[in-house]
């Protein structure tokens, strides 16, 4: 009986708030037990290797047990960067202690931006530990990564247009499933990305107990 | 009769001085706004909406000495860019400030809007004084 109750409990609690997943998905119809079974698997964000302004490698695999937030930039950028990455310090500032929310910032610009450009920027930034990576790699991968999320952006019909050097924030979740996208620029739009990463926790959290 | 003229004149002199300092606070404004919309759209981005900077990525623009200290340099830091050890508000700063891309007029007008916000006070930075000090960049 006091099962029932908390699995009603917590169902309630699942259905109250739950972000959307974007991106592509496809119906996939596998047979299980004899059955044929159709199942949506939903577009996810592929593998990468690049490396992060400590000069230590980091793929896909570094963020498989983290919520993470993305976006693109490079350090030169005399536009809209500064306002982007003056936003993301509200997120940073906001889950530097949480350990599996991270923030991964993509150069653009890898011919000028090293490893060692990137540590002085995250340093004046005032960003240190693990938290928040600014990754630099091969142009094609990176660019070719930005499309992944990016086609998601466009998809969103929340988001404005305009799309690779929009400033767009995108919110992954710990199964590489897009879960939001938010323009980087705007102060607004930076707190509901807050909000929507304590909705994603609450999630999650939810999903352990049941 | 005779208080009567001097009470004329001085009313004439009042009004002169008065109008004059009018006409300058006409000029002050006609900048000062014009500055205003410049800086929303060429400085902003960078410098924040209070001026408040970047961490240690970009100068706030609230150090009312160094202002003071540079006025006759701070048009050509627009014109042609800033990449300088400099020390605002006590902090070291070496970043890079692209030139920007403006008319001598609108360089006096933002330079007028950016004394006179962010806690900063100064008199109007005209198209004379631009031009003047633009003609003595190094
Ligand atoms: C791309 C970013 C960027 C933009 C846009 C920009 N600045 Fe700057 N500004 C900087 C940086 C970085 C420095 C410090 C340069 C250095 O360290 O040598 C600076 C320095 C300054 C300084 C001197 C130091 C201080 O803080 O008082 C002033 C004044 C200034 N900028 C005004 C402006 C004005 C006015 C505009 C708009 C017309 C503008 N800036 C646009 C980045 C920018």
């Amino acid at each position: 009986m006091g099962l029932l109750f908390l699995a009603a409990c917590s169902n309630k609690q699942s259905t109250e708030k739950k972000l959307p997943i974007y991106g592509e998905r496809e119906p996939v119809t596998k047979t299980v037990n004899g059955k044929e079974v159709t199942d949506t698997v939903y577009h996810t964000i592929p593998d990468f290797k690049f490396t992060n302004q400590y000069g230590t490698e980091v793929t896909a695999k570094s963020l498989d047990n983290d919520i993470y937030v993305a976006d693109f930039f490079f350090t030169s950028c005399p536009s809209i960067c500064p306002i982007m990455h003056r936003n993301m310090l509200n997120v940073y500032q906001e889950f530097k202690n949480t350990p599996d929310v991270k923030i991964i910032s993509h150069t653009i610009d890898p011919g000028h931006d090293s490893a060692a450009v990137l540590k002085k920027y995250a340093d004046n930034l005032g960003v240190s530990g693990n938290s928040w990576w600014f990754l630099q790699g091969p142009k094609e991968a990176t660019y070719k990564l930005a499309e992944s999320y990016l086609t998601s952006v466009a998809e969103d019909k929340n988001a404005a247009g305009g799309l690779v050097h929009a400033g767009y924030f995108i919110l992954v979740d710990k199964q590489k499933h897009i879960r939001g996208t938010y323009d980087g620029t705007k102060p607004e739009d930076t707190q509901k990305l807050i909000t929507d990463i304590k909705t994603l926790q609450t999630e999650y959290k939810n999903n352990k107990t049941s | 009769m005779k208080f009567g003229i001097i009470a004329f004149l001085l009313a004439i002199i009042g009004s002169i001085v008065y109008s004059c300092q009018s006409e300058d606070k006409i000029e002050f404004m006609r900048y000062y706004s014009a500055g205003q919309a410049l800086y929303k759209t060429h400085c902003q981005n960078c410098h924040g909406q209070n001026g408040e900077g970047l961490a240690a990525l970009i100068p706030p623009l609230t150090d009312t000495e160094y202002l003071k200290q540079h006025r006759k340099q701070l048009a050509c830091y627009l014109k042609n860019g800033l990449k300088l050890p400099i020390l605002v508000n006590g902090k070291a700063y070496n970043g890079e400030m692209p030139p920007a891309n403006l008319a001598p007029v609108e360089i006096a007008q933002v330079l007028t809007y950016v004394q006179n916000s962010f806690g900063n006070k100064a008199n109007v930075h005209n198209i004379d004084q631009v031009n003047a000090e633009l003609g003595k960049c190094e």
